[in-house]
């Protein structure tokens, strides 16, 4: 069923749902995906969001959620500035991305401890965005629930493990998917749940010999 | 229950003897797993996040673009030393329902109502209006639960997008949506609403989504205008005993299959309508030299 709040909402800065809070909302899961604050950001823009960015702000906005922002933040103009400030280097083009949404953004992003994160997403109106691509690998999921990611080495007996560890812990998983960029090569694991994920059952992943890196986002509402 | 029926709705409302914002709040408390005192309270703070945007607004400010800022001001400026035509509670629905559309094109903070683009219509009639009669903010609330209803049935059985069925589908139903609040607050009953909705959604049918430079800027935001003085007038219109002689959920399907068969010309993509007129291409020329700055 429709969310009431989607029909009154988001309190958002303006001017576009799509082009601004959906933006917002791109670097913020990209910032959290990464792990760290990103001190270099290369941001390809794609279809309308290349066409008509600057005048809906979505490059001010998707600088603004790699700071932390929240689409609701009236600093979202000021973002260039405090990027500046913070010592974050960002650079922008644009980019013909196959087979994707108009809104569509490609983001190489550099963290403080030397990680990156390459994310593609695309905002679906609404404020909505889905992210598409991880690390080159495809994926599929929104930011509408708390969401975990784990990067393991194809093989046997991972599923059973990561989901053994969630029902312990008590969370319900409400959509999961599996995808790999080659047999045996690197596999991403994406669950979104309906409870958050413990902070020890994070841990509890991590002593895994075949678990590579775990990523985890958190609903914005809590 | 899904809110997936106006009628359906209305049935509840009449069968139950329950006002139609209780029958959205309890399905919102089923559908988020939430209290009702934590939906009433959220209902609360976008109720005031409206009201603090209206009363944050600035004449000074322009949009990215500069096509947009400083109408509501000059509204403002005009009914207070002028006998206008509309007198002057309409004359604060329009300057309401421009200053909000400027805060949104001004990256201000706003509430989406349905969308970005049409969040003018609601605060427009809906805080004139709770201002002069001095309403309690707990029925203003109630309001707003009615309004949740409307966008929802609107969404589910047809669109709220312009990309997916034009303005009608923005300003239309943030319109079907104000209607239905200004009806709910007048004291109108549940199938009053119901016609409110209809006739105002009718009115704008066929509305087309034509952004010059895609930017949610020109005609957007004075179509939040219209969209507000229609809304009076459907709320007036129930009040006042008319009825739509087409059912309401008939009506919002037609607006569906309408918004379905628009050319994609007329769907937020900017190839058609005010958007491609000699000053609309020039706009779009000259913000296209203005792409964005390489790097911080």
């Amino acid at each position: 069923m429709i969310d009431i709040f989607d029909m009154l909402g988001p309190v958002m800065v303006g001017p576009s749902s799509s082009h601004t809070a959906g933006a917002v909302r791109i670097g913020n899961m990209a910032r959290t995906l990464l792990g760290s604050e990103p001190k270099g950001a290369k941001i390809h823009l794609h279809g309308s969001f290349a066409e008509t960015g600057v005048g809906h702000g979505t490059d001010k906005a998707l600088v603004a959620g790699l700071l932390g922002m929240k689409p609701d933040d009236l600093e979202i103009p000021n973002s260039f500035a405090l990027a500046e400030e913070r010592g974050m280097h960002v650079t922008f083009d644009e980019i013909t991305l196959k087979n994707a949404h108009p809104n569509s953004v490609l983001l190489n992003l550099l963290g403080e401890d030397g990680s990156t994160l390459n994310m593609q997403a695309c905002s679906i109106g609404g404020g909505r965005i889905q992210v598409t691509k991880l690390d080159g690998v495809d994926v599929d999921f929104s930011g509408d629930y708390h969401t975990l990611i784990i990067h393991n080495r194809d093989d046997k007996g991972y599923i059973a493990d990561v989901t053994t560890a969630l029902s312990r812990g008590g969370v319900n998983i409400a959509r999961m998917s599996l995808c790999r960029d080659k047999r045996g090569g690197n596999a991403i694991m994406v669950l979104e749940t309906d409870e958050k994920v413990p902070y020890i059952v994070r841990e509890f992943l991590r002593q895994f010999a075949g678990i590579i890196h775990i990523t985890y986002y958190e609903r914005e509402d809590g | 229950m899904d809110l997936d029926s106006m009628q359906r709705i209305l049935e509840q409302s009449t069968a139950e003897g329950r006002p139609i914002w209780e029958i959205v709040l309890d399905a919102d408390v089923e559908n988020r797993m939430t209290t009702r005192e934590a939906s009433m309270e959220k209902m609360r703070a976008t109720w005031r996040a409206m009201v603090e945007s209206a009363e944050g607004y600035d004449g000074d400010r322009r949009s990215l673009s500069g096509l947009v800022g400083g109408d509501g001001e000059r509204m403002r400026a005009y009914y207070a030393d002028h006998e206008s035509i509309g007198g002057a509670f309409l004359g604060e629905v329009i300057a309401a329902a421009l200053s909000m559309g400027e805060n949104n094109a001004c990256m201000r903070r706003i509430v989406a109502a349905p969308t970005a683009g049409a969040c003018g219509v609601l605060p427009a009639v809906l805080i004139p209006l709770w201002r002069r009669r001095k309403i309690p903010e707990e029925r203003m609330l109630e309001a707003l639960y009615v309004t949740c209803a409307i966008g929802s049935v609107i969404a589910s059985r047809a669109s709220i997008s312009g990309a997916a069925g034009g303005c009608q589908a923005e300003i239309g139903s943030a319109s079907a949506m104000a209607a239905g609040a200004l009806t709910y607050l007048q004291g109108g009953t549940s199938r009053q609403i119901c016609h409110s909705v209809a006739m105002a959604l009718k009115n704008l049918m066929g509305l087309i989504c034509d952004p010059v430079a895609g930017l949610v800027e020109v005609p957007c935001v004075k179509r939040n205008v219209i969209g507000a003085m229609n809304a009076i007038s459907a709320a007036d219109m129930a009040m006042a005993g008319v009825e739509s002689r087409i059912p309401v959920d008939e009506v919002i399907d037609a607006m569906g299959d309408v918004g379905r068969r628009l050319p994609v010309e007329f769907r937020e993509t900017a190839q058609g309508g005010l958007a491609v007129t000699p000053t609309g291409r020039a706009v779009k020329e000259r913000m296209l030299r203005r792409k964005t700055q390489r790097s911080i």
